[in-house]
C-alpha cells in the first residue's frame, strides 16, 4: 500500500516550501551575523558564500569562526563541525520511515538539506500520516537559499547591518522550537522524558558549553528515560 | 573574489564533517538495524531532542525568553499555526527588549 504512495511529489516539494516560509523569517538574521563574522575573519565574500553553501549549519559555521587563525584552522573548524552538528545524527534516523523509500540523488540531497527547523516540521507531517520526503527536500531547500543569500548579503553589508547582541529578532529562532514542542507534546507519557532531557541538557550546557554534546546527551537520556518506564510498566502490567 | 587554499580546506573539512554527522546516522542505523529498545527511544528523540535545545536557553536566558518563550507558547496552543507563533512570541519578547 504504501509502496504507491508518491516519495518524492513536485506537490509535496511545494508544500514544504511554502509551509516553512515563517521558519525562514528566522534564519535570515542568523545568516546575516554568520556573513558579518565571516568578514571580520578576514574571508572573501566567495569564501563565505561558499561555507555557508557547502556547510549550511549555522551554529557550527559561527563556532569554527569564533576560533579563526591564519592559516585556516581545517582540522579544528572540521572537528568543530562535528561536534556541534552531532544532533544530525540523531536525527536523520527518526525519518527513517520517509528516507529509507528514496533512493540515488534524492536521498543524497534531502539528507544534505536536512537541518533543525525542517526536520522537526518534517517530523509532525510524519506523524500525521504524510509519506511524502518531498517535504523535507522542499523547505529544507529553500532553507539552503535563504540561508546562504543571507551570509553573502551580511558579508556584502558589513557591519552596519549587525543586529545588536540581544536583538529579539534572534528570539525567533527559539521561538520556533518552542511552537513546535507544543505540537510534539504527546501527553502524560511525555512528562518523564522531557523532564529528565530538560535536566540532562542544563547540567551538559554548563558543563561542555559551545558543542551540542547537552543536546545529544539531554535527548538520549529522556529518550531511554521514556522507554525504561514504558518497560517497566509492561512488566508490572 | 579570492579563494585562499587554506580556508577552501577548511570549508571542505567542515563541510565534510557535517555531512557525516547528516547522513551517518541515518546510514549506521540503515546498515544495522538495531535492537528493539534502540528503535524505541526514537519515539521520544524528536520531543526530547528539542526539549534539550530550549530548557538551557531558557536556563540561562532572561525576562526577553521567558516571556516570548510562554507568548510563543500560547500562541500556538490557540491558534495551531507556527507563522503566528513565532511572531506574536519574536512581538512579546521585543516589547521587553524595547522597555528593558
Amino acid at each position: 500500500m504504501s509502496q504507491n504512495r508518491p516519495r518524492f511529489s513536485r506537490a509535496a516539494i511545494l508544500e514544504g516550501a511554502r509551509r516553512s516560509l515563517p521558519v525562514q523569517v528566522a534564519v535570515v538574521p542568523f545568516g546575516l551575523v554568520c556573513g558579518v563574522a565571516a568578514q571580520a575573519q578576514g574571508l572573501s565574500l566567495a569564501e563565505a558564500t561558499l561555507m555557508s553553501g557547502l556547510v549550511y549549519a549555522g551554529s557550527a559555521q559561527l563556532l569554527a569562526l569564533s576560533h579563526w587563525s591564519s592559516p585556516a584552522p581545517v582540522l579544528a573548524a572540521a572537528l568543530a563541525s562535528f561536534v556541534v552538528n552531532l544532533r544530525l545524527a540523531l536525527m536523520g534516523p527518526v525519518l527513517g520511515p520517509w528516507l529509507d523509500r528514496l533512493r540515488g540523488w534524492r536521498l543524497w540531497i534531502s539528507l544534505f538539506v536536512m537541518a533543525d527547523q525542517n526536520w522537526a516540521m518534517s517530523v509532525t507531517q510524519m506523524q500525521a500520516g504524510r509519506w511524502d520526503a518531498g517535504f523535507l527536500f522542499g523547505s529544507g531547500a529553500l532553507m539552503w537559499v535563504v540561508w546562504v543569500a543571507s551570509t553573502a548579503a551580511g558579508h556584502a553589508l558589513g557591519v552596519t547591518m549587525r543586529p545588536p547582541a540581544g536583538h529579539p529578532l534572534f528570539f525567533a529562532a527559539l521561538a520556533i522550537f518552542v511552537a513546535i514542542l507544543v505540537v510534539m507534546w504527546r501527553g502524560q507519557r511525555d512528562i518523564v522524558p522531557w523532564v529528565v532531557a530538560a535536566a540532562i541538557s542544563m547540567l551538559f550546557a554548563w558543563l561542555l558549553p559551545a558543542t551540542s554534546w547537552y543536546i545529544v546527551l539531554g535527548a538520549l537520556a529522556g529518550s531511554g528515560a521514556g522507554v525504561w518506564r514504558d518497560r517497566r510498566r509492561r512488566v508490572a502490567a | 573574489m579570492t579563494l585562499d587554499p587554506w580556508v577552501l580546506a577548511a570549508i571542505v573539512a567542515m563541510a565534510a564533517a557535517t555531512f557525516v554527522t547528516r547522513a551517518g546516522g541515518y546510514l549506521l542505523f540503515r546498515a544495522f538495524s538495531p535492537p528493539p529498545l534502540v528503535r524505541a527511544m526514537l519515539g521520544y528523540i524528536p520531543g526530547t531532542l528539542f526539549v534539550s535545545y530550549v530548557a538551557p536557553a531558557l536556563a540561562t536566558g532572561g525576562v526577553q525568553q521567558w516571556v516570548g518563550a510562554l507568548a510563543t507558547a500560547a500562541v500556538m496552543l490557540a491558534t495551531r499555526n507556527l507563522a503566528l507563533a513565532i511572531l506574536g512570541g519574536t512581538a512579546a519578547a521585543g516589547v521587553v527588549w524595547a522597555a528593558g
